[in-house]
């Protein structure tokens, strides 16, 4: 039954970057203060009308500090009265437009605001030595596991003896996305990529190659979302928030339950296909977090848009490409676009964009569901979000 | 940055295993009530939640579950070591712990091939439980 708090995304924005850093002149901080600024006039909205702020980064100390809406509620000037932290790793914006979703819902706040900003390529510091050896860490760390790329590396090694994948199906992926990447100008990596520039590339953790890899780069981005029947009054064309799940299942890899099969994936997307009462043939375009190719084919697989096992053949031959029959990651995700450490958020903006029918030239004609799959962590959290064109 | 081998941080769950290791053995928690091993040592058994847990020697004999071969170190302090196996390695047990392959031919390793626990010492507080194929 409808009463107007129905929750909508009425505004997006993300930074320009050139060759993967930020162009304009500014701190962590303030490129999520532009950007945040961006997506709130976008949708006809100021930033004082912001009473509920969403946040998650990899800002440690030094740094902007580890309380991340409190230092950016602080830096944007506004005091919110519903606030989320959640930090699941890569996936947690999608986890946020769930807890923001539910907050309006319930009339605990009525614009709420989810950002992310991240300088890492500007700063180089993206931590190459591994995560440090305490805890949990100190039974994998002091091995010389390569992180992130180990684990996803051991997920692939399994996923290939278990199903016989093959490095060739992963380079379908990475091909297909820079397909997508060659149709969108803000992407970072434009230039053509064949499936043996992918096989022949540098082998990083064995069976994934470098160009199976994510891109390092800066990047900051931003939601807005409130209900309904407040969109009704703005300038803007509202994307529907129909359903939502998130789920996470461990943190080492070591201790992931079945390391070919991404039960994350599954009983969010499971959550959120219910609630949005969709059905697969009823998705038109998936964004799908690519950190790595393998992990875009273990969330085909958990998500159920092919059996367990079979993401090999539902990748190959192209599928997922411009012009394919599965339109998925359609700015270049993170293997081609951008990847500022937590990607999720910029899968987010490009759904939105492909639903509102501003994507340009990698337009998917006539979209209208939209399904989000953010991973975080080592394959350790997942969450859903299904949109529609409202 | 440090080129100087990341070192484990024990605290008060993990010192026995640690110090069994010291000793050359593999002591893994055992838990009283569900009878399950559970790797790495945790103050409540993730099996069953009862705190009725006690270290208990194991085999150190298991399989290879999945492994990678790392041809970029993580991080400089493992450049020297280009190229080795990180493997993680079902136990006889059941658990699943992370190690290296000690082999000077990382080709043969391969998902399913049986190991047994050797330990190498980092210095005199830390031994570390590496893996032989067998
Ligand atoms: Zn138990």
């Amino acid at each position: 039954m409808k009463n107007g708090r129905e929750p909508v995304v009425v505004g997006v924005a993300d930074a320009p970057l050139e060759d993967g850093k930020f162009v304009t002149k500014a701190s962590v901080l303030g490129h999520a203060a532009l950007v945040a600024k961006a997506a709130v006039e976008e949708a006809g909205l100021k930033l004082s009308d912001v009473d509920g702020l969403l946040t998650a980064g990899m800002w440690g100390v030094p740094g902007p500090g580890q309380l991340a809406t409190v230092t950016l509620g602080e830096y944007l000037g506004i005091m919110p009265i519903f606030v989320d932290g959640t930090n699941i790793g890569g996936s947690a914006f999608e986890a946020h437009v769930a807890h923001a979703a539910m907050a309006l819902r319930e009339g605990y706040c009525e614009v709420a605001l989810i950002v992310y900003s991240s300088d890492q390529k500007s700063l180089r510091s993206r931590n190459l030595g591994g995560r440090p050896s305490v805890l949990s860490m100190q039974h994998e760390t002091p091995f010389g596991m390569p992180t992130p790329v180990g684990g996803y590396a051991m997920a692939a090694q399994r996923h290939m003896h278990e199903y016989g994948t093959t490095s060739e199906n992963l380079a379908e992926i990475a091909v297909a996305t820079r397909k997508w990447a060659q149709l969108n100008p803000e992407a970072t990596r434009r230039d053509p990529l064949s499936i043996d520039d992918v096989l022949s590339s540098t082998m990083i953790s064995e069976p994934l190659h470098l160009l199976d890899c994510c891109l390092v780069t800066d990047g900051a981005g931003a939601i807005v979302m409130t209900t309904a029947e407040r969109a009704k009054d703005l300038n803007t064309r509202p994307v529907a928030v129909k359903g939502y799940g998130e789920a996470h299942t461990h943190w080492a890899i070591g201790e992931m339950p079945d390391l070919a099969r991404l039960l994350p994936a599954q009983k969010a997307g499971e959550r959120a296909m219910k609630m949005a009462g969709v059905s697969h043939s009823d998705i038109d375009l998936v964004e799908i977090y690519d950190s790595f190719t393998i992990t875009v084919l273990l969330s085909l697989e958990a998500l159920g848009f092919c059996k367990i096992g079979e993401g090999g053949d539902f990748v190959s031959g192209q599928r997922t490409a411009p012009g394919g029959a599965f339109p998925m990651n359609t700015s270049g995700g993170g293997l081609s676009a951008l990847h500022p450490g937590m990607f999720g958020m910029f899968l987010l903006i490009e759904a939105v964009r492909q639903l509102r029918d501003e994507a340009g030239e990698r337009q998917v004609k006539g979209a209208e569901t939209a399904l989000v799959h953010g991973t975080g962590g080592t394959l350790s959290s997942g969450a859903t979000v299904i949109l529609q064109k409202d | 940055m440090s080129t100087e081998k990341p070192l484990p941080v024990i605290d008060h769950d993990s010192t026995p295993y640690w110090e069994a290791a010291r000793q050359g053995r593999l002591d893994i928690p055992l838990c009283g009530d569900c009878g399950k091993h559970h790797f790495y040592p945790r103050s409540v058994c993730p099996h069953c939640h009862s705190d009725n847990l006690d270290f208990d020697t194991v085999s150190g004999r298991g399989e290879v579950h999945t492994f990678t071969i790392a041809r970029r170190p993580a991080g400089p302090a493992f450049a020297d070591d280009v190229p080795y196996v990180v493997a993680l390695i079902e136990l006889e047990e059941g658990p699943r712990m992370m190690s290296r392959i000690q082999t000077g031919d990382p080709e043969k390793v391969h998902i399913g091939a049986k190991v047994e626990v050797t330990f190498v010492k980092a210095n005199d507080e830390v031994t570390f439980p590496y893996f032989k194929l067998t």
